[in-house]
């Protein structure tokens, strides 16, 4: 397991609006490419010093590259950062204001507490 | 030494802004109320003549990482940009500049590691809507220098909850023995009950309107035993998930003190959460 690589996912995508619009188009070939480019920057170093072991799952990495934010919940990923994230990328796709919000949230309506565990 | 001329504590919701400039089709109905409620707790800061403010909240991921995650951190810097592209993006939230009250900071910061906070220092920090929403609900001049101070609400493991309240009292105390002739208002904000990005978000009201009836009484009369005794950190699981920002609530209860009355108590039941607003006055209520 990996949450911190896939919560590392989330939050590096969120804050770049170019990555935002890729992953929305192209989730497949995003998150392959973040992996092998991305996934083991040490972000606060500008040399471009990285780590050497951060991989995802198969799971996780199935769950990014098809948008499955219930997935996602339920293998810990950090929910403010998935929330951010999706809405980043699908609330322009609906009417209504926070229609995308609640159906996020009616998609999630299985899970009781206590929800899945989120510490890294 | 500096006066503590008052504490205040708020929840701090990113689309106050948005609703209350919004005019016509886009003005949401319950911003009117909103607006006037905002302006009756401004008034309650305007009215203690504060020169300096201490501000409480917590990073929600822009600078604080998981790579590198401070329980407390002060800023030491003589300013502090503020807001970032999503919160641009999501809430329409201005970019803004403010000035910082370094010799506060450095104060803060080795009051409070002498007094056992071992606390994280950042020199330059970019600050987020835990901050801004209340320079903008309380001081949209934005004209007064701060410190900002923040807790970590977010990313588990946590502090426990008693010591938040132990280091409000600990602000306190180490802002009433800065050598200055300022008047230093202490401000925080948090959460009621509150979830994001799970199944009970965005609902009619806050997911969990009973716990936010009694939080709202305990931080209203000072109660923090009857808080303390029933606030866990598996508890605030229970109103929602992103609950734990109820524990900035109790810091700031911790800087007002056990037993203080709120001098300015009020609520507004919006969706997804309930807003919430406190005013005291250390000093006694400003005429």
């Amino acid at each position: 397991m990996s949450r911190y690589l896939v919560d590392k996912f989330l939050y590096t995508v969120d804050r770049d609006p170019e990555l935002v619009e890729r992953y929305r188009t192209d989730p497949h070939a995003t998150v392959a490419w973040w992996e092998a480019e991305r996934a083991n920057a040490v972000l606060n170093c500008t040399t471009g010093e990285a780590s050497t072991w951060l991989r995802f799952t198969d799971e996780e990495r199935d769950a990014l590259a098809s948008h499955d934010h219930v997935r996602l919940f339920a293998l810990g990923a950090h929910p403010f950062l998935t929330l951010t994230l999706f809405i980043a990328m699908f609330e322009r796709d609906h009417d209504e204001p926070m229609a995308y919000q609640k159906q996020y949230g009616l998609r999630l309506a299985h899970f009781s507490l206590p929800y899945p565990d989120i510490a890294t | 030494m500096a006066q503590v001329v008052a504490v205040i504590a708020s929840t701090h919701h990113p689309f106050y802004y948005r609703a209350t400039t919004a005019t016509g089709e886009d003005r949401p109905p319950f911003a009117d109320e909103w607006a006037r409620k905002i302006l009756a707790f401004r008034e309650t800061l305007t009215r203690a003549r504060p020169d300096v403010l201490v501000m409480v909240g917590s990073d929600h991921f822009h600078q604080l990482w998981l790579d590198n995650m401070p329980q407390f951190l002060v800023g030491k810097a003589p300013f502090y940009d503020a807001n970032w592209y999503n919160e641009e993006r999501e809430f329409g939230l201005p970019r803004m500049l403010l000035r910082g009250q370094e010799d506060l900071s450095a104060h803060v910061l080795r009051a409070g590691l002498d007094a056992g906070f071992d606390l994280a220092f950042s020199n330059e920090l970019r600050i987020d809507h835990s901050i801004t929403c209340p320079i903008i609900t309380l001081r949209p001049e934005a004209d007064l220098p701060i410190v900002p101070i923040y807790t970590n609400i977010f990313a588990p493991p946590l502090p426990q909850p008693k010591r938040f309240v132990q280091l409000g009292a600990a602000i306190r105390e180490i802002v009433e023995s800065w050598p200055s002739h300022l008047r230093v208002a202490v401000i925080g904000t948090g959460h009621l009950s509150l979830e994001l990005g799970g199944p009970r978000q965005f609902g009619p009201q806050g997911p969990d309107p009973e716990f936010d009836r009694r939080a709202v009484e305990w931080i209203a009369n000072g109660d923090l035993d009857g808080c303390l005794s029933e606030v866990t950190l598996d508890s605030l699981h229970a109103p929602g998930n992103a609950t734990h920002g109820f524990m900035d609530f109790m810091l700031m209860m911790g800087v007002a003190g056990a037993g203080a009355k709120a001098d300015h108590v009020d609520t507004l039941d919006l969706f997804h959460t309930m807003e919430a607003y406190f005013t005291w006055y250390p000093n006694g209520a400003p005429a």
